[in-house]
């Protein structure tokens, strides 16, 4: 199905909040209302990766023709003569109900807790659920897409459906194929992979994966994990000593 | 068979096949559809061909084995021709019986459907079961042998294929299926022709030359079998709708999604496929036209959420099953982002009906008026998998319209065991709950909406007096708990949330507020949601709700459950009926209950699991539940 096709799309106009917008057909709402200064809560999205729609967050109604229906702007297309209200009652409401629901799921997570009380008043302690203890992982999804749509590496995957969904390393074991880039890490919103390097040794926690790191031949700084470096050689035509050296000492 | 070189040739076929199968001998039907399998009609079929062969009875009597016959509790189920004389619950030993009986003509009376009043009924025309419904679909297969092509042309098959193929234009087909008012019978009930207008628009618009149609056969519904009766019993009518489908939309390519664990239907449908392309069908230049067009099969995924049209399409694609948005509609952009029309089994097999029978035939059926709107009614007849609580379960095919009572207490023949009706969940999973007062409700796609529920694909669950409400919306959440793909915030864990509640609530645990919430959290659910799944989630929670919110109140508040389900809330004793006859004292698992002979026993409600076994054995109706 289609994802949407923004390359030489045409412009539309459209309606946000009772002001008059542009933007080229099909593109991301949520990343036109974030360039202009909308303030929209978000976990899940990220433009370098297509929009997946996991976290439901980034709420808001759209008109559309006769109806106007609650939807999630990431992965909403912008369409010629929409109507969007990013900021209604039954919108704030929602992202809200949206917010104790991911706590309730990831109590732990200092930077949901963050979220969760600068932005929407709510007290992590005072939820009307029961707390699953001992997660911080939404389910956002970014690592598993990062990895493969970014990195061009599929280390990662999800398992399981339902409350049983989980985004793991293949059967849970070590992620045999990840090249210790840190992407994953990089975009997960709840920092729960567990990214550490101890001097020549990188690790992962999440994945199960510890990586030698490349000592460059001048200086001796760990600079980069050897399999991210064999990636970039297979898939670059650099000569074959040309990582022995770190960046700076490459210079 | 050969193959079928023009359209006059299979015009003229219907004719001479069926003056070919003609026969003075009475025909002995067996049903071999999948609930009759599960009961050994295989072995049936066996004897009955062992003896026809060994008594030399070919020239006497003629043995068909067909598909569903709609009352599969009464299986293995046999009906003798031209009487028509309805066989329940056939054993192998009773096969040379039969046999006689159908040279002879007279029934075997100890094999006779009996009704409520203890009356035996001989002709399946004459059982209230089937005498109350209308089977447009489902009759045909009492009739056809689902592995022989000859036997579906012999009864006008692909009769209609050959109406569009000579002389309609795709825009007059897609205008008869509008006209007709025909709406999908997968779930939504979108009106069919305006699907195929919207995709053949759509196509012609992008100038697409690659065009699918899918027919939809995951069938998740949990109890659910129209869609697999009608594949496995006749393929061939699913197969020659989606040509006219193709025809409509300008397609050369079809794909039945079914379910996996359907073997069956998937056997009788590659035969069927392998049949139809043999006779020419199928393939290139059908019937010698320039119309090209072949169907393959793709196995489902196995999840519930497969049957829904973004997940199906991913799954075929090859991807996880996991349903995506779409803002962008299929009809434009569907399978490998081609114009694509998904349209269920049921939808499929109505089609050539219409064009055969004509718009005139199928509108005369149903409520509304179409003429000018397809939404403006709901037309022909929708099949329902009748479970529960009731007398009489199965398959059952009812105009549009008709109500509830009709299905429920005429074709249902009433609640099993005297005991009143409560509610009944139409739509599956994510339908809703109907209390009595709307038993005279006529059944369509707008009316059931209106009251909170849904069409849905035909699921029907008949609850009675002994049912908890808050238990039964309990039971759904955690199918759709265990169903949800897990991809959306407010879909998995907002149904893990009101399993919880739920959970609370029926433990005799719940909070002042917790009506509230669960309305808060439904509204976030099923508008919140990425797919229809989360969509409609919340429809058992909300119709159970509002139709029966003192249910949920008095779990709450006064920490009873009115149903007396809720193991917790609940507490067996025994009253003054006791005489002591240990009965109970005897089957009791947790041996707590004491009390000497002839003596009114106790039960130690301490170790008591309120398993409901003295209840059921005691015969002097001593055991009461508070
Ligand atoms: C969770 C879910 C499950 C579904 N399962 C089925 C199914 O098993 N069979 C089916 O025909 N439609 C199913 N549907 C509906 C399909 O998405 C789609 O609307 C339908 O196949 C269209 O065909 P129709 O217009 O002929 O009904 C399901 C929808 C949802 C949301
Ligand atoms: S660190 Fe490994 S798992 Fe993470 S994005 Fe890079 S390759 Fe993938
Ligand atoms: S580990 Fe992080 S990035 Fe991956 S799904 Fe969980 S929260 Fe998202
Ligand atoms: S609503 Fe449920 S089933 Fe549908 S995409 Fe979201 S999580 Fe998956
Ligand atoms: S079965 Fe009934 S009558 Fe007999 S001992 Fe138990 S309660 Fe009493
Ligand atoms: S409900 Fe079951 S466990 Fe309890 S007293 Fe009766 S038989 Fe025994
Ligand atoms: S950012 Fe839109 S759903 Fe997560
Ligand atoms: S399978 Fe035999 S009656 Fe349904």
């Amino acid at each position: 199905m289609t994802e949407a096709k923004v390359n030489n799309a045409p412009m539309v106009e459209f309606i946000v909040d009772g002001k008059k917008c542009s933007a080229p057909r099909e593109s991301s709402l949520l990343d036109f209302l974030l360039a202009n200064g909308y303030d929209i809560p978000y976990l899940c999205h990220n433009p370098a990766v297509k929009p997946y729609g996991a976290c439901r967050l980034c709420l808001v109604e759209v008109k559309n023709g006769r109806k106007t229906k609650l939807t999630t702007s990431c992965n909403y297309p912008i369409l010629e003569g929409i109507e969007v209200f990013t900021n209604t009652e039954k919108v704030r409401r929602n992202r809200k109900m949206v917010m104790e629901l991911l706590l309730a799921r990831a109590p732990e997570s200092k930077e949901l807790r963050q979220m969760a009380k600068d932005r929407f008043g709510i007290d992590a302690d005072k939820l009307p659920f029961e707390k699953n203890n001992g997660n911080k992982c939404i389910l956002c999804g970014l690592c598993v897409r990062v990895c493969r749509e970014l990195v061009g590496i599929e280390a990662l995957s999800f398992a399981g459906r339902g409350e049983h969904k989980e985004a793991i390393s293949p059967f849970h074991d070590v992620a045999s194929t990840c090249i210790g880039c840190g992407a994953c890490a990089v975009a997960c919103p709840t920092n729960c992979i567990g990214l550490d390097q101890v001097i020549t040794k990188r690790s992962l926690a999440r994945w199960n994966r510890e990586l030698p790191m490349k000592t460059c031949k001048r200086c001796g700084y760990a600079y980069a994990p050897m399999f991210q470096l064999e990636h970039f050689q297979n898939i670059s035509s650099v000569p074959a000593d040309f990582f022995d050296l770190c960046p700076d000492c490459r210079k | 068979m050969e193959r079928i070189k023009s359209i006059k040739q299979l015009q003229d076929l219907e004719a001479t096949l069926a003056a070919a199968r003609k026969s003075d001998r009475p025909v002995v039907t067996v049903c071999g559809g999948i609930g009759c399998t599960a009961n050994g009609c295989q072995k049936l079929v066996a004897e009955f061909k062992k003896l026809i062969s060994e008594k030399n009875l070919g020239d006497k009597v003629e043995l068909l084995v067909t598909g569903c016959l709609g009352f599969c509790e009464m299986g293995p189920v046999v009906v003798v021709y031209p009487q028509k004389t309805f066989y329940k619950k056939v054993q192998v030993a009773d096969a040379a019986d039969i046999l006689d009986s159908a040279i002879s003509g007279k029934a075997v009376e100890r094999l006779l459907y009996t009704d409520a009043e203890g009356k035996k009924i001989e002709k399946e025309d004459d059982i209230p079961f089937y005498k109350n419904q209308k089977r447009e679909l489902t009759g045909i297969l009492g009739v056809i042998d689902p592995e022989s092509i000859e036997s579906y042309l012999a009864a006008g098959g692909y009769q209609a294929l050959a109406k569009v193929l000579s002389g309609m234009k795709p825009e007059d087909v897609i205008n008869d299926i509008i006209k007709s008012g025909l709406r999908g019978r997968g779930g939504g009930g979108f009106p069919t022709g305006k699907k195929w207008e919207s995709c053949r628009k759509a196509a012609d618009k992008l100038g697409a030359s690659k065009r699918y149609v899918i027919c939809n056969a995951d069938e998740g519904d949990p109890g659910a079998f129209m869609d697999e009766a009608v594949l496995q019993g006749n393929p061939h009518t699913v197969i020659e709708g989606m040509l006219i489908g193709a025809f409509a939309i300008g397609s050369d390519e079809g794909i039945v999604y079914v379910r996996n664990e359907y073997p069956l239907a998937i056997k009788s449908l590659s035969a069927a496929l392998a049949q139809a392309r043999e006779a020419g069908l199928l393939g290139k230049n059908i019937l010698g036209t320039d119309f090209s067009f072949d169907i393959r099969i793709n196995r489902g995924g196995g999840a519930f959420v497969c049957g829904e049209s973004s997940a199906l399409i991913a799954s075929i694609e090859g991807f996880v099953g996991e349903p995506r948005a779409k803002h962008i509609h299929m009809a434009e952009s569907g399978l490998n982002d081609k114009p694509t029309v998904l349209n269920n089994v049921e939808t499929w097999a109505n089609v050539p009906l219409i064009i055969k029978n004509g718009v005139a035939a199928f509108t005369a059926i149903g409520t509304g008026d179409v003429t000018e709107n397809p939404w403006n009614g709901s037309k022909g007849t929708k099949i329902f998998s009748l479970a529960g609580k009731v007398n009489n379960t199965g398959l059952v095919e009812v105009p549009m319209g008709a109500t509830l009572r009709d299905i429920i207490f005429g074709v249902g023949g009433g609640i099993k065991n005297g005991k009143k009706f409560k509610a009944v969940q139409t739509g599956g999973p994510s339908g809703g709950c109907i209390p009595e007062k709307y038993l005279d409700m006529p059944v369509d796609f707008d009316e059931l909406s209106k009251v909170g529920s849904m069409m849905g694909s035909g699921g029907m669950v008949v609850l009675d007096e002994d049912s908890c409400m808050v238990d039964f919306a309990k039971y759904f959440v955690e199918f759709l708990c265990e169903e949800s793909c897990g991809k959306c915030t407010t879909c998995r864990e907002g149904l893990a949330r009101l399993k919880e509640i739920l959970t609370r609530i029926t433990e005799g645990k719940g909070r002042a507020d917790d009506l509230e919430l669960i309305e808060a959290v439904c509204e976030t659910l099923s508008q919140g949601s990425l797919c229809a799944l989360g969509g409609s989630a919340a429809n058992p929670v909300l119709s159970t709700l509002r139709h029966f919110r003192e249910e949920y109140e008095a779990h709450i508040f006064q920490k009873k459950c009115p149903g007396k389900v809720c193991k917790k809330l609940i507490k067996f004793s025994i009253n003054d009926n006791c005489t002591g006859c240990t009965v109970c004292a005897k089957n009791c698992p947790q041996n707590c209950i004491s009390g000497a002979r002839k003596e009114k026993h106790v039960i130690d409600s301490a170790k008591c699991i309120k398993c409901g076994v003295c209840k059921e054995v005691c015969k002097f109706g001593a055991v009461t539940v508070e």
